[in-house]
Order: structure tokens, then sequence, then C-alpha cells
């Protein structure tokens, strides 16, 4: 028998597996997204601050971040009451209800694009209804608002739905014994304990918004400067054989996501901290 | 109390707030979710069964369906190999480093879909580092079937892996040692006891990373170049079709997407119910 000193630990396959992991994720993953910093790196500054800030790149970034906080924070309120309803409460279809939270990471984007689109226009089922009132969603920033609520749904629901299953009552009741009323309790007592998976629930919304493409830009009418996404902004460049400003402005994004990427780790770190 | 037939006054709400706050989250997953799901199929089927599968038997549609397959029939087993070899080092071993391997394998997920593609092209394309190697050899990897695979294969990339992982780390590895201890070789134990275990948990990763392969559209629509009938996905061609006010047809073939979709979803609720079983029996 053939005993592995290595993690005092008997189960061969170390070594190979962890070469294997780590050839295969430089191949994939990073030494393409090097080639896009090493392409960037090539500019000049004054050149990259010039390509990253011209009034339709800024106004992109407006539009792309300013929907995703407006739709990450409209899941952060739904999502908490989805959330809630799903742990607390019985109703039928329950179980079909709970499993179908999570079509926005089944439906391909596409898909998602054409029929939020059509769903939302003047004479759709829903946006029919909305002119009504004078409010036109399609082909507006409001849309790719729309289009961002919908593909961040499922974050902050799965993130806050097993905190909520977890809590134990003692406390509730604890608060209950003391003379709150269930509301006091609610805010007081139950939401603290929920804050740092919903921030993370937020976060994960927010930046999938940000880099979200396909569902957006059959909603967003896309006109420069009003309803124009960075993502769309990156592959308009590329058409016209812009690499050079294409890269630039995806080398922002991608440091916008590792900035996220990094703040989103800190918040699971405090809210598993905060579970035990 | 005022309802002494309700025992858990102190934790619960009255009825009358239970059955607003069920109205409204399911108001809100109404607008959100029910209606344009509905819609979808609504839209393919307005004009009839016949004009749904004549939409569907279009040259461009079947080759589109054909392309999307082949990539999804080397992405998913690519990243399947590389989730359960990549789950048993950094599951089953304890190095320096884990966290840190983890988050990079999880980088694909962080980055928009349309940068995705872009590295791609940066490569590859034709003024991309090796393209003009590629173009003195005439190989095609950009606006081809080889570019659309390779972006599928990056967005896909985290799937099973970041299944597998946490499974195989809360699973420990008594078991795995037992069978070494027994005189198992690390193959069979392998096979015969680790594989067993993730068996769920890796239907569950296959599944949304086929789902993810097959319905990629930033990154595909960046390399893939939209020439009809030859690199076109099923994505790619919906789009199209839509831009075109072939809004039935466009709706159509959508419609084979979402009801592929609706399948993950019962696939992944079953293998998510399985794994929570296994987990709670050990």
């Amino acid at each position: 028998m053939k005993f592995s000193a290595r993690n005092n630990n008997v189960l061969p396959g170390f070594g190979p597996t962890m070469g294997y992991t780590l050839l295969y994720l430089s191949l994939i993953v990073l030494l393409p997204l090097s080639a896009l910093v090493i392409n960037a790196a090539g500019f000049t500054w004054p050149e990259f601050v010039a390509a990253v800030t011209a009034p339709r790149v800024l106004a992109s970034y407006k539009v792309t971040f300013g929907a995703a906080l407006a739709a990450a924070g409209i899941n952060a309120v739904f999502g908490l009451l989805v959330a809630w309803v799903l742990v607390r409460y019985r109703f039928p279809a329950k179980r079909l209800v709970d499993a179908l939270v999570d079509l926005p990471f089944a439906l391909p984007t596409a898909v998602a694009g054409i029929t939020l689109a059509t769903v939302y226009s003047a004479n759709g089922w829903i946006g029919r209804h909305l002119e009504a009132h004078g409010i036109k969603v399609a082909f507006t920033p409001l849309g790719i608002t729309v289009a961002m609520t919908f593909i961040g749904l499922p974050f902050v629901v799965r993130t806050v739905q097993p905190v909520i299953e977890e809590l134990d009552t003692e406390i509730e009741e604890a608060a209950a014994c003391l003379g709150a009323n269930r509301w006091q309790t609610f805010i007081k007592v139950i939401l603290p304990l929920l804050i740092p998976s919903l921030l993370t629930g937020f976060a994960l919304a927010f930046a999938r918004g940000v880099g979200e493409y396909g569902s957006i830009i059959f909603i967003a009418g896309n006109m420069p400067m009003v309803s124009e996404i960075t993502p769309l902004l990156i592959i308009t460049k590329l058409e016209q054989y812009d690499y050079r400003g294409a890269t630039a402005i995806a080398s922002v994004m991608l440091g916008a996501s590792f900035v996220m990427l990094l703040v989103i780790n800190l918040l699971q770190k405090w809210s598993r901290r905060y579970a035990e | 109390m005022r309802s002494p037939n309700n025992t858990a006054h102190g934790t619960s709400e009255p009825a009358a707030v239970r059955w607003l706050l069920t109205a409204i989250a399911l108001g809100f997953l109404t607008l959100f979710l029910f209606v344009p799901l509905a819609a979808v199929f609504s839209q393919a089927f307005e004009k009839g069964l016949s004009v749904y599968l004549t939409a569907l038997r279009e040259e461009d549609t079947l080759a589109a369906i054909k392309l999307t397959l082949l990539v999804a029939f080397i992405a998913v087993p690519l990243n399947l190999v590389f989730g359960v070899i990549a789950s048993w080092g950094i599951a089953k071993f304890s190095f320096p480093g884990k966290g840190l391997l983890i988050t990079l394998i999880d980088l694909p997920f962080s980055v928009s879909p349309v940068i995705s593609g872009l590295i791609y092209v940066l490569i590859f394309g034709r003024q991309g580092w090796l393209g003009p190697f590629l173009e003195a050899h005439d190989i095609k990897i950009i606006f081809a079937a080889p570019g659309i695979i390779l972006a599928t294969v990056f967005v896909t990339f985290p799937f099973i892996a970041r299944e597998l992982i946490p499974l195989m780390e809360s699973q420990g590895r008594d078991e795995e040692e037992a069978a070494m201890v027994l005189g198992a070789t690390g193959l069979q134990t392998f096979f015969r006891v680790t594989l067993p275990n993730i068996k769920w948990g890796i239907i569950y990763g296959v599944i949304l990373c086929n789902a993810r392969a097959i319905g990629e559209f930033g990154a595909v629509s960046v390399v893939s170049g939209h020439i009809r009938g030859t690199t076109n996905t099923v994505p790619l061609q919906v789009e199209i079709l839509y831009n075109e006010y072939n809004y039935t047809a466009a709706f159509a073939v959508a419609s084979l997407l979402a009801f592929l979709a609706l399948i993950t979803l019962a696939v992944k609720t079953i293998a998510e119910w399985k794994v929570q079983q296994q987990l709670k029996a050990e």
C-alpha cells in the first residue's frame, strides 16, 4: 500500500488534478483575460482617459450603472418579500412558484429580451395598461431597468431565502413576549439578521445587471446618449473595427467587475460570520 | 390575546397582512416572470400550429440548431471533465491559496458576456495577436465555429466545478480513505465511492451548464459574425428573425429555448432535492 505524505492524506491525485486545473484555468480564463489587460496597457494614459471619458461613453456608464442600481433596488425590496412569502406562508402551487423564480437563470437572454420587449411595448399585454397612464417602458431607459430586474430577480431571493429558513423563531417569540408588536419585531429583530444576505443579493443583482447585454438590447431602443448601455457600445466599436476603443471601454468594465467581485466576496464572508 | 386559535400569533402576521404580502409578491412575479414566459408561447402559436412548424423547419433555423447542439456537445463535456478533476483536487486536499483558486474559477461569472467574446477577438481576430499567423495558415477561429465554442466554454466554465466543490467538501474524505485503506486503487475509489456520491451534483451542474451553453447570446454574438446558415446559433437566429419583424418565427424558435429552460428548471429542482436528501442522510 502506498501512502502519500502530502496533507497527511491517503488519497492520491493531488498533483495531477491540480496541474490540470491550473493549466485549463490558465488557457481558458486567465490567458484570454490578460489579453484584454495587455492590450489596454498599450495605451498612453491621456489616450486611454480620452477613450473612456468621451461624452457618449460617459452617458452609457450613467445609463448602465443607474439602471442596474434601480433594478437591484427593486429586487432587494421585492426579492425579500418573495423570499419571506415563500418560506413563511402557504399558498397554492407554492413549489411551482419557487422553482420558477430561477427562470431568469435558465431562460436564454435573447428570449427574455424579445418577450419583455413585446410584453412591455405600447400595445403589449402589460405595456398597453401602462401606456394608458402615460408610462412608456419599451425603448426607454425604464425598459433597461425592467430587463435588469428580470435577470437579477433570482439573486436576492436565493441569497435571502436560506437565511429566513434558518431563522430561529425563538427570538421572535422573545420579542413578542417582551411586548414588541409584529412590525417592531420585523424591523428591529428580523431585518438586521437579514441585512448581510440582502446586501449580498443586491450586489450580485447589480453586478449581473451592469454586464448584461442580451435581454436589454431588444427593449432598450439603443439611442446613443439616452438608452445605450456600455456593453452595446463595446460591440458598436467592434463592428466599426475600432478595436482600441472597444478594448479601453471593456477594461473599465472589467475593472468594475473586479471591484464588485471583491465587494461580494467580503459581503459573503460577513454574512457567513453573521450566520454563526 | 385576541386570537386564541392562532398559536403562532407572536411569530406570524395577521391573516389579512399575510394575504396582502402574498398577493404583492405574486403580483411582482406575475409582471416580471409569468406574463413574459406565457407571452413566448402565446406569440409563437399566434398564427396556428402549421405556421409554427413551418417556422421551425426553415433551413437557416435547422442549421442554427445543428450548430448550437455541436457547441454544447463540445463545451459541456470539456467543462464536466474540468469540474470533476478540479473539485477532487480542491475539495479533497487542503493547501494555501484555495480561496483564491475558487474565486478565479468563478471569474467568468463576473465578466460581462460581451467582454468574454471580445477577449477571443483580441487574440484570434484579424487584428489580434495570432491573427496574421492564422490568416497565413488559412485557419478561421473568429466568425467561425471554433470561436463560438471557445467563447461558450469560457462563459460556462464555472458551472460544474462550483457545484461540485462545496458538495465534495461537505461530504469529506472518510469514505474515500476507507476504500484506499481497504486496498482500492485511486481510480476504483473515485468511480465506486466518490462518483455515486456526487452523481446528482454532476447532473445539476451539467443541466445548468448545458442551458447556458445553448442560450448564450452576448459572447457568441461578438465572435460569430452572424453569417446565416453558417455561424448563427439558435439565440442569434432568434435575434435575426426578430429584427426582420418576423415575430412569429422568432417566437417559435424562442419557444424551443423556453421549453428547454422549463425542462432545465424541472431537472434542477429534482437534483437539488436529491442532493439535500443525500446530505441529510449522512
